[in-house]
């Protein structure tokens, strides 16, 4: 029952982005090169309705839909990481004109090279595990 | 309407709904650490440590990938008679100049994710360098576009501004420094 909803909401993440067209290395490129508002206002309004939202469950201590209490980790306070994992990120993100959400759902739309992005960003990760002891955090 | 793009103003708020029932059912918006967990079922674990992890604790979130994988084939195959996305006549022309000639008319570039596409050796340089600095970067990061610019940032954490920030660095090198570099001749 409970493997049905994180399904559903995939699904319906994957329509959304695809719908958006924030799954479109067209709309990327456009967004880097500061020439259309698209981009800025799916971010930015997602951004308003997802700071109120997050206020909402914190404040009011609502339990979670399992009755388990909800727990909003704080991210581990660093520098370094963030800002060159977030640059070399940001490399890969303009060049392939998708971030991992878009590669699992442009991968449903049949667009198949798409899957060397995604087996890249798999040997991505594996590369940081192997190597994150060496790595300035 | 359903059948047309769907406007800024409904996606976004869409994308913040998503993120706050994963939260209100004891889990979180962030889609790259499923990259991890792609390592440890294919036993990275035999590596490093790192990927050692109980992955039944992240089948929910492989759960959410399988759907957006169904999410977008609906997306593109039922509710997208037109492909084409309609960019600014700005970005055409700029990309028209890179070589792309299907900017305006389709909804990827079919110069680098159609199947002609792949006879060429450069594309596939291409697809998995950025692939590799996408998965490489976001971990390092600790999140990608959901994890930091959408879920850090909802919850007002520094560490994600910080993150989103290099994304834009390095977004905007790619973008301006370097295409004109790898597309251009």
């Amino acid at each position: 029952m409970k493997s049905i909803i994180y399904i559903i909401i995939g699904t319906f993440l994957g329509i959304v982005l695809y719908k958006s067209e924030a799954a479109s290395w067209f709309r990327i490129y456009e967004m880097f090169q500061f020439d259309s508002f698209h981009m800025y206002g799916i971010i930015g309004s997602a951004l308003a309705v997802g700071v109120v939202l997050v206020q909402l469950i914190k404040r009011s201590k609502t339990k979670s839909f399992f009755g388990e209490t909800i727990n909003i980790p704080n991210k581990e306070k660093a520098f370094t990481r963030y800002l060159l994992g977030g640059i070399l990120f940001g490399l890969g993100w303009a060049l392939a004109g998708a971030c991992p959400g878009p590669m699992y759902i442009l991968t449903g739309a049949g667009y198949w090279p798409i899957l060397i992005v995604l087996f890249g960003a798999t040997v991505g990760a594996f590369l940081y595990g192997v190597l994150r002891g060496k790595l300035p955090h | 309407m359903l059948y047309q793009p769907w406007p800024w103003y409904v996606s976004g708020p869409l994308i913040a709904i998503i993120m706050a029932v994963l939260i209100l059912l004891g889990k979180k918006f962030g889609m790259s650490s499923n990259l991890e967990t792609f390592c440890s079922v294919g036993g990275a674990g035999k590596f490093t440590d790192y990927f050692k992890i109980d992955v039944k604790s992240k089948r929910w979130n492989l759960l959410v990938v399988l759907g957006s994988v169904f999410g977008g084939f609906l997306g593109a195959h039922v509710l997208s008679p037109n492909p084409a996305v309609d960019i600014t006549a700005e970005t055409v022309a700029k990309l028209q100049g890179l070589g792309f000639e299907s900017a305006g008319k389709a909804y990827l570039p079919t110069e680098l994710f159609s199947l002609e596409a792949l006879s060429q050796p450069m594309v596939w340089i291409i697809l998995l360098v950025a692939g590799v600095l996408v998965g490489f970067g976001t971990r390092y990061a600790g999140g990608c576009t959901s994890g930091h610019a959408i879920s850090g940032l909802s919850n007002l954490q520094r560490p994600s501004l910080i993150a989103v920030i290099g994304f834009f660095i390095g977004g905007l090198i790619m973008n301006h420094l370097l295409f004109p570099l790898i597309f251009g001749s």
